[in-house]
């Protein structure tokens, strides 16, 4: 397969997994701003978004001042905004333009008609509409783009290529919701009483609230969800999970560049599949969250040079 | 002027070959029809056969309008025109190896020799080069008009880089699937193995010894007007769409960069114009095509297809000499009329077009696509002076032709259906001896009542294109 038809559908599936797991990550802090909090606190959970993207300088250029709705309309609507629900529909879109030819065309329509209709969408509409809406919409497009994948697509390199960019981009967005989050919820790492709302609405921004019923049947307590989120492996948004995926997919598409990648990336699954949550919280939750975002960067750094952008080898 | 009717005759009646259709239109309710063309507009959406317009907003995305009464050829017509049309592609391909070798054309005063080597797609870095099969046009684009009592003109041959074949496929898909009752009732020839026959013709012209060719089909990029057909094309061969950054050249052969490594690559069915292929010999500021690709190709290594330097050959100030191209190479006449051409670079011709300008179509010698023309009848008086103004500046730039009373044929528009003019581009494939086509082509139909123009950058549409079998 040519390298930047892999490169296409590698960020083509990013950006869709982004642009849903930022929907989750904004509809559940809406969820929580309902629920009756100190004004800091709400502010607190609207500034986490920015910081979380690193996205500062360019807010505060627009914005003056953390507000739901100037946050909301900055990370769902804001074209200028690159790290934006809009921005990530277009670029899905854009990719899948560029190889159109290599997926399917219920692939292919289905990313086309997601960006034409939400190009439609304007920021007053979609908070008039409920706002919420809009995020479950999100959701069920990226859905519903999985699914023509998995329902459509002959599982050839190509699929190896998307399903590569799926789980490391959900490997990334779960760790960071979980670091944000956490430390929002518990910024001291005290015992306190926790606040079954604001860990539900964690829980449920991943799709794990009726999961962590079915696994523990059992209070809601920080070391389980952080437990469930990185451990189980066969929790679909979890770290573990993610990392299973990724070095099977890896491992179908290997090339005699690609022997130091496979290898971090045996690394990295390795430290999920032996660690205790008793030894990553007792390191800390942020430190070990922190090092392990810095791997799922320098691993899809790898996979580009390998696969996606090789130096040209031309005289 | 009186316009001969696809559909209609003289007095009114529906043609032999159109009485079925007739039929099956005067029977189906409008709302069905009124449903259908909805139905037609929406697919196309959002399957996105669109094509972009240059000069509108980066990006931007058309639908080229899609009109459901078909355009019929009746099969005696079709092969007569066949026969016409291999014959004229085979002078066309002869001619191209002549003047890029012997240049008999030329030693014999058939064609002023400074007209070839002074013309601007005239490639020199092609002397000598021998190309597999002798084929330079693999694939021709030739428009075909029909006026006066009904007798076909061959309007230009585009040998570049023709485009419209996937409307040509999409729409005979379309038709199928919004009436498929109508094929039940017609013996319509089918079209839909031309990618199959496109991909014979790369792989039969592949550089010696390769017996089992990589072929790929090599595109500007996302937002070039044609980007749909090009992923189309790659789609339906099963080939690689590449740009030109994902070739390099090593050691004058060409490889692809892909997740395995460099692979090499045997035909490339470019649809870059010659400017911009290789910025080490052409355009150096061209970021689209391969540098050292044209070292590749003249070494052998490599099999462009079409050839460079077709150009010279379907360029409008060549055209006129088409026939005496057919009588020189194979002693045959032409079986397809020229449309009678002035030339403006002959001071008699030159007068006479600026004489008779409000009657007459002037035509940019390397124009192409619609831009750059003057319909006399159509234009107003400043058109036309201005027109005069560029013809006595530059008159070797420019040929004028007998404004055509093109052929028309009943079409949907606002008010109803009304016949609206319309042409035919027919793609005929070339490989060694061989020359095919699939029945029929494209039909252009210009919307915009009155008007001869017929390109979709110019607001025109497409008709499916239905060549009966006996």
């Amino acid at each position: 397969m040519l390298s930047r038809t892999a490169d296409h559908l590698f960020w083509m599936s990013r950006y869709i997994e982004r642009a849903e797991n930022l929907a989750r990550l904004l509809d559940v802090t809406w969820q929580m701003s309902l629920v009756p909090q100190s004004l800091d606190a709400g502010n607190q959970n609207w500034n986490a978004i920015i910081a979380l993207n690193s996205l500062e300088e360019t807010y505060a250029k627009k914005y003056s001042e953390i507000t739901a709705e100037n946050v909301l309309r900055f990370m769902v609507s804001d074209a200028d905004n690159f790290a934006s629900i809009h921005s990530c529909l277009r670029m899905a879109r854009e990719n899948a333009h560029a190889v159109r030819g290599t997926i399917t065309t219920e692939m292919w329509e289905t990313l086309n008609a997601t960006w034409l209709e939400a190009r439609e969408k304007s920021f007053e509409q979609l908070l008039n509409a409920g706002i919420s809406e809009f995020f479950e919409w999100v959701k069920m497009r990226s859905s519903l783009s999985r699914g023509t994948t998995l329902g459509t697509l002959l599982q050839d390199e190509a699929y190896h290529f998307i399903r590569l960019g799926t789980l490391l981009e959900r490997a990334d967005n779960t760790a960071r919701i979980l670091d944000v989050k956490y430390h929002v919820l518990r910024p001291h790492g005290d015992e306190g009483a926790t606040d079954f709302y604001q860990w539900g609405a964690l829980l449920r921004s991943v799709s794990a609230f009726e999961v962590y019923r079915k696994v523990y049947r059992d209070v809601i307590t920080p070391e389980r969800v952080a437990e469930l989120l990185i451990l189980r492996d066969d929790m679909p948004r979890s770290l573990h999970f993610c990392m299973n995926g990724v070095v099977k997919n890896l491992d179908l598409i290997a090339n005699r560049h690609s022997g130091e990648t496979q290898r971090q990336a045996g690394l990295l699954h390795a430290k999920l599949h032996y660690a205790r949550v008793e030894d990553i919280l007792e390191q800390g939750l942020h430190e070990w969250l922190t090092d392990f975002m810095d791997h799922i960067y320098m691993l899809g750094d790898g996979i580009s040079k390998d696969f996606l952008v090789p130096m040209a080898e031309a005289a | 002027m009186n316009f001969y009717n696809e559909m209609m005759d003289a007095n009114d009646g529906v043609r032999a070959h159109y009485q079925g259709y007739d039929q099956w239109l005067k029977a189906t309710p409008p709302e069905r029809i009124a449903r259908k063309r909805a139905e037609a507009d929406l697919a196309f959406h959002r399957v996105g056969i669109t094509f972009a317009v240059y000069g509108e907003e980066a990006g931007k995305e058309r639908l080229i309008p899609f009109d459901i009464i078909p355009r019929i050829i009746p099969s005696a017509e079709w092969k007569a025109l066949q026969s016409g049309l291999r014959q004229r592609v085979r002078a066309l391909n002869m001619f191209l190896h002549d003047i890029y070798h012997d240049q008999e054309i030329l030693k014999a005063g058939k064609i002023p020799a400074e007209q070839i080597l002074n013309n601007a797609q005239y490639r020199p870095v092609m002397k000598g080069v021998d190309v597999p099969g002798g084929i330079y046009a693999h694939i021709a684009g030739v428009d075909i008009v029909r006026a006066g009592a009904g007798e076909f003109y061959v309007l230009e041959d585009n040998l570049r880089v023709p485009s419209g074949v996937s409307y040509m496929l999409e729409d005979r898909k379309m038709m199928m699937r919004l009436f498929p009752e109508l094929f039940a009732k017609h013996k319509v020839a089918p079209v839909h193995h031309y990618p199959d026959m496109l991909l014979e013709k790369l792989r039969a012209v592949a550089p010696q010894g390769v017996s089992n060719p990589t072929v790929v089909v090599l595109t500007p990029g996302a937002y070039n007007s044609a980007y749909f057909e090009h992923t189309f094309l790659a789609q339906q061969m099963g080939v690689e769409l590449v740009e030109g950054r994902d070739l390099f050249v090593k050691d004058e052969v060409v490889y692809m960069q892909t997740t395995q490594g460099p692979q090499r690559v045997d035909v490339i069915y470019r649809r870059i114009d010659d400017d911009y292929m290789d910025p080490k010999v052409f355009r150096a500021e061209s970021t689209l095509g391969v540098p050292g690709i044209l070292k590749a190709y003249q070494a052998g290594n490599v099999t462009l297809a079409n050839a460079i330097g077709t150009g010279v050959a379907d360029d409008k100030s060549i055209y006129p000499y088409v026939p005496d191209m057919i009588r020189f190479y194979l002693g045959e006449e032409p079986k397809l009329n020229n449309v009678p051409t002035y030339m403006c670079r002959k001071p008699d011709d030159l007068k006479y077009v600026l004489d008779h300008l409000p009657e007459l179509v002037v035509k940019e010698v390397h124009g192409a696509g619609g831009y750059g023309m003057l319909v006399g009848p159509a234009a107003s008086k400043e058109q036309i002076e201005h027109f005069r103004q560029l013809l006595i500046a530059k008159p070797d730039g420019y040929i004028g032709q007998p404004t055509l009373a093109l052929s028309n044929c009943p079409t949907f528009v606002e008010e109803g259906i009304a016949p609206r003019h319309l042409d035919l581009r027919p793609f005929v494939l070339s490989s060694g001896k061989c020359v095919n086509m699939v029945p029929g082509g494209l039909t252009r139909v210009a919307l915009t009542k009155g008007s001869l123009v017929v390109n979709s950058s110019q607001g025109g549409g497409t008709k499916d294109t239905w060549v009966l079998e006996d």
